[in-house]
């Protein structure tokens, strides 16, 4: 199942990797980045980060006629010497960390009242983890978050997304010189939320930021991580984990740019799909700029379809502007649990739901493991193992 | 004492948008500590016997009856019957990504003893038993085939028919795709198991090469979907010596 690839330095293959004087990722959009709504064009549904969504079911977040009608319940746990501020969009953390790059993002800019800005004090080493519960009580909302980690600081942050909700919602992180954070963000929606958001990070000088996301429920959720880099010696890590049952979209677009030299990223997203018209999209862009010399990158996605009628999407693209890099790579690779694998088991004597579950557990646990919150791995162990009992 | 009796079976299957029938009458007798080889040439049939009686669902049993111990094997599902001791060895195992092999092991002997091993025990008896199979203890954390060698799959089942110590084994050419060596300590694998007089074996061939480590009791020509001739160990002589032709020419097939 596996197609893996990795490149020597300079090298050049069809398909996805490029080795390129300038950048198509941009080029791809509709429009450049921008902050206001107006810059972008309605979609149609035929532009390339448009391409794989069903827009019909956006309820209006892409064509401006979903409005601001709907509640959500906000909670955040902050330990002690973090501060967490409601401020207005001239505030200077304000889009420091990315700007919008699609209409949707765009226009959750333009239409949240106030955002939220999460700060915790440079050195700061916190010992518990800032939470945030977002539990969607109905109707569209907009919002915007800011978690601004200070130099040397260390803290573990864990989004959590539950309720009903038609959602458009943009989180800039910070991440200051020398700080480590883990970012855990859970979209545990109902199965009729619309969730749509772009999380920019960037990363200080030797800074080092994981992102964890965790998708299993909503009708559509489409997460969009970012990462830029503000120095050298930054180290970025994204991981994702998703379960799409039928009917679902679950999208997860990655962009990582290395523009500054000797960074490292590592992606690494995997799902695993069952019913019919589950569907899932993993698109992974990854540029090293002309800059970005001693850049290590790696980035895979697997996929474990585990009934007929699942469909997945996944591309990823490497686009290389210096041959002087430490490494560059990626994969992807879409595997199913098929009908000789079930009878296989089964011929041992396991039962088919002890079978099915041995195949996914062994597929994730290496990915969960590599979470690093003990509270957040076990609790996943446990969400997997409810997806998989509601359907077989 | 446990007794396989398969009586008139029929079975089909779907290839093609029509119904093919495959097996058309096949009546044997199992017993615990016997050892049949079921000979025959390409595609008369043999690997859609071992799949039928293994409950593969691509199969359709049309007529007839298998029982082990008078209890009704049509009427379980896979695991049930593995569990009931029916263990095939497959002809093609399947590569199953993401599940290690020692994990497996273990799920499935817990399925098949009705209670999970005591660990301490357990990695002993698998080790030894990975000893005994020349296999390196690394495949332990292999995922299940996946990239193993054709010799080295059937190592695989043949590790597992020793540790889950069936009723009936069904071999499926396990001694295909083996050099001399693989051979020798595949065939020493099986006879560990069939010296302790517990199992009724069913050793599924297209060679005879095999039947020099392992003597069956009893050999049968399968031709035609169905046994056409049926001795002991000097009928294995016979067709080293004239192979199959008078069988497939001689309108067994037909
Ligand atoms: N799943 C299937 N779909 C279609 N045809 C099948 C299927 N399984 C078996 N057959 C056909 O049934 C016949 C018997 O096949 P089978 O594999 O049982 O033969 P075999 O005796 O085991 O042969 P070999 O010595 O090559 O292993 C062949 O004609 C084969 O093509
Ligand atoms: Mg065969």
């Amino acid at each position: 199942m596996a197609e893996a690839q990795n490149l020597p330095v300079g090298s050049t293959t069809a398909g996805s990797v490029a080795v390129a004087a300038e950048s198509t990722v941009a080029t791809r959009m509709s429009a450049p980045p921008s902050f206001d709504v107006a810059d972008f064009p309605v979609p149609h549904g035929r532009e390339e980060e448009w391409r794989f969504t069903p827009l019909d079911r956006l309820k209006g977040l892409h064509d401006g006629t979903a409005k601001a009608d709907g509640a959500l319940k906000a909670e955040i746990d902050a330990p002690e010497g973090v501060t967490v501020e409601s401020v207005g969009r001239d505030d200077k953390r304000i889009g420091k960390a990315g700007t919008p790059v699609d209409r949707i993002a765009a226009q959750a800019f333009s239409s949240f009242e106030k955002a939220t800005v999460v700060s915790v004090p440079k050195e700061q080493v916190l010992d518990q983890p800032v939470r945030v519960t977002l539990h969607g009580e109905g109707g569209t909302t907009f919002g915007h978050t800011v978690f601004d980690i200070g130099a040397f600081a260390e803290a573990v942050i864990v989004i959590d997304h539950t309720g009903d909700a038609v959602r458009a919602a943009n989180v800039d992180f910070i991440v200051g010189d020398g700080a480590k954070v883990t970012v855990v963000s859970v979209q545990d929606w109902d199965d009729t939320a619309v969730h749509v958001s772009q999380h920019n990070a960037l990363v200080g000088r030797d800074a080092s930021f994981k992102s964890v996301v965790v998708t299993f429920g909503g009708d559509v959720v489409r997460i969009h991580p970012r990462v830029n880099y503000a120095g050298p010696g930054g180290e970025a890590e994204l991981l994702g984990l998703y379960f799409t049952d039928a009917g679902q979209h679950q999208e997860h677009r990655l962009l990582v740019d290395h523009n500054v030299p000797h960074c490292k990223s590592n992606v690494v997203y995997k799902g695993a799909l069952q019913g019919d018209d589950a569907h899932a999209v993993w698109i992974g862009d990854v540029l090293i700029e002309a800059a970005a010399e001693g850049t290590d990158t790696y980035e895979m996605n697997r996929n474990l379809v585990l009934t007929d009628g699942a469909r997945v999407d996944s591309v990823p693209n490497l686009e290389i502007e210096t041959g002087e890099i430490v490494g560059a790579g990626h994969a992807s690779a879409t595997g199913r649990f098929d009908d000789e694998q079930l009878f296989y088991l089964m011929a041992r004597g396991i039962p088919q739901v002890e079978a099915r579950r041995l195949v996914v557990r062994g597929f994730f646990a290496e990915l969960v493991q590599q979470i690093g919150v003990k509270d957040i791995e076990e609790r996943l162990i446990a969400k997997i193992e409810t997806e998989l009992e509601a359907t077989v | 004492m446990a007794t396989l009796e398969i009586r008139d079976l029929h079975v089909t299957v779907e290839a093609d948008n029509a119904t093919k029938e495959i097996l058309k009458g096949v009546d044997l007798t199992v017993k615990q500590g016997e050892t049949h080889a079921i000979m025959g040439p390409n595609g008369s049939g043999k690997s859609t016997l071992a799949y039928s009686l293994a409950g593969h669902p691509k199969y359709t049993i049309t007529s007839g009856s298998v029982t082990l111990d008078g209890e009704d094997v049509l009427e379980m599902e896979v695991d049930e019957r593995a569990r009931a001791g029916v263990f095939l060895a497959m002809q093609y195992p399947v590569e199953v990504p993401g599940v290690s092999v020692s994990n497996f092991l273990r799920t499935s002997a817990t399925a098949v003893r009705g209670e999970a091993p005591k660990l301490r025990t357990w990695v002993k008896e698998v080790k030894e038993a990975m000893e005994r199979l020349n296999m390196d203890p690394s495949f332990a954390e292999r995922n299940v085939n996946e990239g193993f060698s054709g010799g080295e799959k059937k190592r695989h089942e043949i590790l597992q028919l020793e540790l889950l110590k069936p009723k009936i084994a069904i071999l499926d050419e396990t001694d295909s795709g083996l050099d001399v060596d693989a051979l020798r300590i595949v065939s020493e694998g099986i006879n560990r198991v069939r010296e302790g007089g517990e199992v009724g074996t069913l050793l599924v061939t297209h060679y005879t090469r095999i039947l020099r480590y392992i003597k069956p009791d009893y050999v049968h020509v399968f031709a035609g979907g169905r046994i056409v001739e049926s001795g002991g160990a000097e009928l294995a002589d016979q067709l080293e010596a004239e192979g199959y032709d008078k069988y497939v020419k001689g309108g067994a097939t037909a």
